[in-house]
């Protein structure tokens, strides 16, 4: 029974950081209404900068973030402005182009073997850091500690990314443009900055997101595609551009994925993400958090 | 030197052309109608005007500038501002969120709290309301909302797409009442109706748009007495 709790607290743990790598794809599909395929290869992207920042300077992993953050947001800014953005305004009329996830689907394929080019492949981590294999004794249980930190993370990160969209003059802006992008317009907003910030935003979060796996996870030039579909399927289980959504979703994944193995073979534990996915597709396809008048 | 003047403008929707060589101007402190039934091309002329549409030809000058090849954002900026038809407010924000929204060009948000006081004194049902969600509020609420959001970007020409779209009648009679005080504190008003009576009564001048065509103007109260009008849209 206390192994189940223990699975359980590190399945919310590891679940949230799931959470946290997809509430930057909700991010950017609640504002851009475009499904991004490139967001495991941001991740991939946000933990190398947050390996090669830690292993560098040799500073506490989340100290990684003051370079981490600002370097993430440039580049998804950038990215959206000078790839995607081009698109966007080729398909003017269109809510939802379809060439946009196209076009994300080959800056997925680009990152990859560009960071297969540069890096190689093989596993890297960071061997001395001080989260590293660390564990707290609470009673009988063993948490980890660079999971607690990334649970932290997560919330956090969740509530600046809440505060920032309530309560800020541009959050209300981004909100407005993911209602109705042409009635934004016509409030003096700029969409297309809009877009650039929100994408900006979702990748900076990934960047949170490389930072709170880095100390206890390996890094490869493919980890994002690992990430990739669990994201797709968070986001869906807790409603496309819900945050809180995003959380509880990966909660839940992270649950299933930690307790399943102590009832049946590890692998089936897919099989119950798979099937927890469709079912919410078939019966609940605005997921938990999500509002039907939206979409 | 008119405040907005559309030069020979055509508008298309790929293959279909929409507005056909049409001209018109609106003066500073005037209120002008465009009135015509559906298919005519008024909802049309306006996205073309605030900038949603790119003309395929033709002109359109704001304070004597040429605005037709600048983005909506920018054409706010200017004082240019257009309530869509259909009010496309903003219906997952609170009442709040939608007018400050309004007042997101640099030259009204310095004075967004003043002009935020100035709606809810023109609309004090809002004021009532700041905390609830756009959605929710009943189809009268909800123009008022769009023409007080609309207000908030501080415009010099304020153009209304069919304010009284889908309203009871005495919710009509309040919006037209407002749109009236609106001119009378010194907003120039473009407003496109198929409300013919209602429009023309309140406005200096009109324009009759048929198939994308102007095919009368003149006086309001011309206009009115017009046989052409008395029986196409007045039913008299």
């Amino acid at each position: 029974m206390i192994y189940l709790l223990e699975d359980a607290i590190n399945g919310i743990l590891m679940g949230s950081i799931y959470g946290l790598a997809a509430l930057g794809l909700t991010l950017i599909f609640g504002v851009l209404k475009v499904i991004n395929f490139a967001h495991g290869s941001l991740l991939m992207v946000g933990m190398y900068a947050a390996y090669w920042a830690v292993l560098l300077t040799g500073a506490h992993p989340y100290l990684a973030l003051v370079i981490v953050l600002p370097l993430m947001f440039a580049f998804g800014y950038l990215l959206q402005a000078v790839v995607i953005q081009p698109i966007f305004k080729a398909e003017r009329e269109v809510r939802e182009p379809i060439t946009v996830i196209i076009v994300t689907t080959g800056v997925w394929y680009i990152l990859d073997n560009l960071g297969l080019l540069v890096f190689g492949p093989q596993y890297r981590n960071i061997q001395d850091n001080p989260l590293r294999g660390k564990m707290i004794e609470a009673g009988e249980m063993l948490i980890s500690v660079p999971k607690l930190w990334g649970f932290c993370a997560a919330l956090v990160t969740a509530a600046l990314v809440w505060l920032f969209l309530q309560k800020t003059r541009m959050g209300r802006a981004v909100r407005a443009t993911s209602l109705d992008r042409d009635a934004a317009s016509l409030q003096g907003i700029n969409p297309y900055r809009i877009y650039n910030i929100a994408f900006g935003l979702g990748t900076a979060v990934a960047g949170v997101a490389g930072v709170a796996l880095v100390p206890f996870y390996n890094v490869f030039p493919t980890v994002g595609v690992l990430f990739d579909i669990k994201c797709f399927i968070i986001v869906v289980l807790g409603g496309l551009g819900s945050i809180g959504g995003a959380l509880l979703g990966g909660m839940i994944i992270g649950v299933i994925e930690s307790v399943g193995p102590q009832f049946m073979t590890a692998t089936w534990t897919e099989a119950i993400v798979y099937g927890l996915f469709l079912g919410f597709l078939f019966l609940r396809p605005s997921g938990l958090f999500g509002v039907k008048y939206d979409w | 030197m008119a405040l907005l003047e559309v030069d020979r403008l055509e508008v298309s929707y790929g293959d279909v052309q929409v507005l056909f060589d049409l001209s018109l101007r609106v003066e500073e402190g005037e209120v002008v109608s465009i009135i015509g039934g559906n298919g005519a091309g008024k909802s049309t002329l306006l996205r073309a005007i605030s900038g949603l549409l790119r003309p395929r030809r033709g002109e359109i000058r704001f304070d004597g500038r040429p605005i037709q090849a600048l983005p909506p954002e920018r054409i706010v900026a200017e004082g240019l501002v257009h309530v869509p038809e259909g009010r496309r407010l903003f219906g997952l924000m609170s009442v709040e969120d939608n007018l400050r929204t309004g007042a997101y060009n640099p030259r009204a948000a310095a004075h967004e709290e003043e002009t935020l006081e100035r709606v809810f004194g023109l609309f004090p049902r809002l004021k009532e309301r700041t905390a609830q969600m756009a959605m929710t509020l009943s189809g009268g609420e909800q123009q008022m909302l769009a023409i007080g959001r609309g207000l908030m970007a501080r415009p010099r020409l304020l153009m209304l797409d069919e304010p009284s779209l889908g309203l009871a009648p005495i919710v009509i009679r309040s919006i037209f009442d407002t749109v009236r005080q609106v001119a009378a504190q010194g907003t120039t008003v473009l407003l496109v109706e198929q409300d013919v009576k209602h429009s023309l009564e309140l406005s200096h001048r009109g324009y009759v748009l048929e198939h994308g065509r102007v095919v009368l103007e003149g006086p309001a109260a011309e206009l009115l007495g017009n046989p052409h009008i008395r029986t196409a849209y007045l039913g008299i």
